[in-house]
């Protein structure tokens, strides 16, 4: 099978929306703006997350959306918030700007580590779904906080893999399996935490549907490589994660036929 | 009147609404949003809402930004 096959028999579909992509990149961190289009380009990747910030008064700015591919979809995040309360008017406020319904929800707990408060998450959760917002909550690799968010209405949860911006990789396999094999039906996409390609392929060898990141390209010493490199590990380890891997054994066993062997 | 706009505090003139304060900050009005005392102000109804002595403005566009982007 080959992989454009797969892309189009097999696609991401996060509440109403589908995607033959199933990578979704950030927009921070580049040293330019035409880097980060090479690298957007590069991935393949159909939906971009940007940040929303208050406007300097002090100088004019042009827009940082115009240096976007417009062919991108946009999904607007809540990064810096730190109660629901303000998770909740920086989405209304991206709603109002875009002009769309879909957020990604994130409100950190801590400085040094961002982890998410997974209370105030849920609390924001709740309140997006009743306004008719697409949630899409980052959140700590937990079964049982997925099923809270699902239930609340989310479309998809967005569990972490290893702190924002580290690049560790896939800091709890289990957790992600355990999830992956309780939750056969939702949408789960992996956010934060990947730092080269083989990161990207375990997380969906481990039957993520999609991954989310930032700084593994930007912060990558050439991004648009890095960004290739990020598409086909993620297409690789979808495909082996359809594929079924073979099971796993303490000893060895013999691919050629153990009869007829020239003695 | 003063009102505070992002956190700043500005001399406006009485009865400005929020579409003549865009304008008089210059703002390209594309693709940002506006919020009155913690409320978004639709833009459909930017021309007649009035500020008041004492109004928090928050006007906000996007950035760049994966994760956490305090920019």
């Amino acid at each position: 099978m080959s992989t454009a096959l797969a892309a189009e028999t097999d696609l991401l579909k996060i509440g109403n929306r589908v995607f033959q992509s199933r990578l979704i990149i950030g927009t921070g961190k580049y040293r330019t703006f035409a880097e980060m289009k090479a690298a957007h380009l590069a991935s393949g990747a159909e939906m971009v997350t940007v940040a929303v910030r208050r406007v300097p008064l002090d100088r004019s700015t042009e827009s940082f959306l115009d240096h976007l591919d417009p062919t991108l979809a946009i999904l607007p995040n809540t990064a810096g918030c730190y109660t629901a309360e303000d998770a909740i008017r920086t989405a209304r406020l991206a709603r109002e700007a875009l002009d769309t319904d879909i957020i990604k929800l994130e409100v950190i707990g801590d400085q040094t580590t961002l982890f998410p408060d997974n209370e105030q998450t849920l609390e924001a959760a709740r309140v997006l779904v009743k306004e008719g917002f697409t949630v899409l909550p980052y959140f700590t690799d937990d079964l049982i906080m997925a099923k809270k968010l699902l239930d609340a209405g989310c479309p998809a949860v967005m569990p972490l893999a290893a702190p924002i911006g580290s690049g560790l990789g896939i800091q709890n396999p289990a957790n992600l399996a355990i999830m992956r094999e309780q939750l056969p039906g939702a949408t789960i996409i992996v956010d934060a935490g990947v730092g080269t390609a083989s990161d990207a392929a375990i997380a969906m060898e481990l039957g993520a549907d999609a991954v989310l990141m930032n700084t593994a390209i930007a912060e990558a010493k050439d991004s648009a490589k890095m960004a290739l490199a990020m598409k086909l590990a993620i297409e690789a380890g979808r495909l082996a994660y359809l594929a079924g891997r073979m099971p796993k054994r303490l000893y060895a066993s013999a691919s050629s036929p153990v009869v007829g062997v020239v003695r | 009147m003063r009102i505070q706009v992002n956190g700043e505090f500005r001399e406006v003139e009485a009865g400005t609404t929020v579409q003549e304060l865009v304008a008089i900050l210059k703002l390209r009005s594309e693709r940002l949003a506006v919020e009155l005392n913690n409320n978004v102000v639709r833009r459909a109804d930017w021309e007649a809402t009035i500020l008041h002595e004492g109004g928090k403005v928050e006007i906000v566009h996007f950035v760049g930004g994966g994760f956490n982007a305090n920019c």
